[in-house]
């Protein structure tokens, strides 16, 4: 064999045992980390997990149920505020700002926000709305979920009406179409399933969010509906259980960790399949 | 001149080629200037595009063809940093006008463009899609506009059994087609064709020029080609343009046979271009 030929195969070799090694490192955590939560978790799923409410100290009943519900209206509250700013916004950014100077700004700002860590974000809300309201609500904690959804939305938007061919837009607007209609009736479904899997993402990143909710909605050891109040949910019960004494809390904690997880990933999926549907046509 | 005479024969057609008799002005360009920010792309331009006629523009890439197609509906106007001064007449309509309702000019004039551009919706969508930008008509008379802008596009036969089939499951040629109906049915007076047969096969090309044709009867058509054959086999005058000047604006058959300008003569002999 050519000497040449031989080294460039034992190379490839080489390096492709590498590149499987590092893929095999990282999937056996995450295989690990979800074989425990599931072999942990699956021991407390039971009907009383979904109609009972967070037990007191001690206790060795109870479920979820106040921090489910919690969970469900702060997450769709949340997504309900900031997805359709995200989507305005990123239309903004891919439709009507595409030339201008503030949009490179605007789109600099958002990446930051992007990555800021949620903590700071729980902080900022806690400084806007806890403190003036005089006390941790639900809305509080909804707002602080809002603001992690729309810089996730608006980036999601924005890319995917960019990949929109301009050609279309042009054809759209040479049959006399205003902007607006452009956008609406040609842009946004051309772009659709992206834009619904941005939204889907979006959900599943805030599904599992604890540190805006420590300092906003706190939490609630009883079941409640009042947004102006505080209001339990499933992030930072998993958080006060997993580190309290007492065995059923902590079987309670891994249970809840298993339904978020469940959620995210049934987001995920979901937002894959819209994802595969764009690309197949 | 010898290879003039090679082309002229393998044009010979063009000598059976009937000249018909000059049409009323549709739209009238007049001392006509276009600038991309500061490149000066198209430099005074004047010309007739004559009513139910065919005018086609060839010339090399970036001479300016399409530039000044797009200028006919103002499509430039979707973009920044461009500028142009003259004057572009659409019968009595001023359509440099800043004040011109542009989606009004659009419905007037149609524009096709070189990739094939169908809605993602369905077939039947295409087409009622504009027409609705326009009137309210019932479903009835909706499905009798959409049948006879598909008959316009010489594709009813080929998608009647699939209204309802995604626009975008089309073939290339099918989808130009379609883009055609789809300009038809807001019923336009002028047309503009921008390199409408570039993406496609030679059958789906020889469908599309005898449309065209058969268009000509109705509208006002303007198209841009780089294919010398199809501007000699489609149109009733050609202009020939060359760095953002219009060289020669003339019959059809005058230009493939008898150019005036050197330089005519020379693109349309292969020897640049």
């Amino acid at each position: 064999m050519n000497p040449i030929y031989a080294r460039r195969r034992r190379k490839d070799i080489v390096i492709r045992g590498l590149c499987i090694a590092a893929a095999a490192f990282g999937v056996t955590w995450l295989a690990l980390i979800l074989a425990t939560l599931l072999y942990n978790g699956i021991a407390g799923l039971n009907l009383d997990l979904f109609i009972a409410d967070t037990p007191p100290p001690g206790s060795t009943e109870g479920g979820l149920r106040n921090a489910i519900v919690g969970s469900l209206i702060m997450t769709v509250i949340g997504v309900g505020i900031g997805a359709p700013l995200g989507l305005f916004a990123g239309t903004y950014l891919a439709e009507y700002g595409r030339n201008d100077r503030l949009t490179s700004v605007i789109r600099f700002i958002n990446d930051i926000l992007l990555s800021a860590p949620s903590i700071i974000i729980g902080l900022f809300i806690y400084g806007a709305v806890v403190v003036p309201m005089r006390g941790f609500s639900a809305i509080a904690g909804s707002l602080a979920l809002a603001v992690i959804v729309i810089p996730v939305v608006l980036r999601t938007t924005e890319d995917m009406l960019l990949l929109v061919p301009n050609a279309l837009r042009e054809a759209a607007s040479a049959l006399g179409l205003p902007r607006s209609l452009v956008i609406k009736r040609i842009a946004y479904r051309a772009a659709r399933s992206g834009l619904i899997t941005g939204v889907l993402l979006a959900t599943a990143r805030v599904a599992g969010e604890t540190a805006p909710l420590l300092f906003t909605a706190l939490s609630n050891q009883f079941f409640s509906l009042g947004l102006n109040k505080t209001m339990a949910n499933l992030p930072v019960t998993i958080n006060n259980f997993v580190q309290s004494p007492y065995a059923y809390w902590k079987q309670l904690a891994w249970s809840g960790a298993l339904l978020i997880t469940i959620t995210v990933l049934a987001l995920n999926i979901g937002a894959r399949i819209l994802g595969a549907e764009r690309t197949a046509k | 001149m010898t290879d003039l005479s090679v082309s002229v024969s393998s044009n010979a057609h063009l000598a059976s080629q009937q000249v018909l008799p000059e049409a009323p002005a549709k739209v009238t360009v007049r001392n006509l200037n276009f600038y991309y920010g500061e490149h000066h792309a198209l430099k005074n331009i004047n010309l007739t595009l004559g009513t139910n006629r065919v005018t086609a523009f060839i010339g090399p890439s970036g001479c300016g063809k399409s530039t000044l197609l797009r200028i006919f509906n103002r499509m430039y106007d979707l973009y920044p940093g461009q500028r142009v001064t003259g004057q572009l007449m659409l019968d009595q309509t001023n359509i440099l006008d800043p004040k011109l309702d542009l989606n009004l000019l659009r419905a007037r004039v149609g524009m096709v463009f070189q990739k094939p551009t169908p809605f993602p919706m369905t077939i039947y969508e295409n087409i009622a899609f504009g027409i609705r930008l326009y009137e309210k008509i019932s479903k009835s008379e909706m499905d009798d506009r959409v049948e006879k802008a598909l008959r316009g596009g010489a594709l009813w036969n080929e998608v009647k059994d699939k209204l309802n089939a995604s626009g975008l499951s089309l073939s290339g040629g099918q989808q130009q087609r379609l883009c055609i109906a789809r300009t038809v049915a807001v019923r336009p007076e002028v047309i503009l064709f921008d390199e409408p047969c570039s993406a496609l096969d030679p059958i789906s090309t020889a469908k599309v020029e005898e449309l065209i044709q058969e268009l000509s009867e109705n509208y006002t058509i303007a198209i841009v080609t780089h294919n010398m054959q199809q501007a000699a086999r489609v149109s009733d005058k050609t202009a020939f343009m060359y760095l953002g000047e219009l060289i020669e604006f003339d019959d059809t058959s005058k230009i493939f046979t008898s150019p005036t300008d050197r330089r005519t003569q020379d693109y349309i002999t292969g020897r640049f271009g």
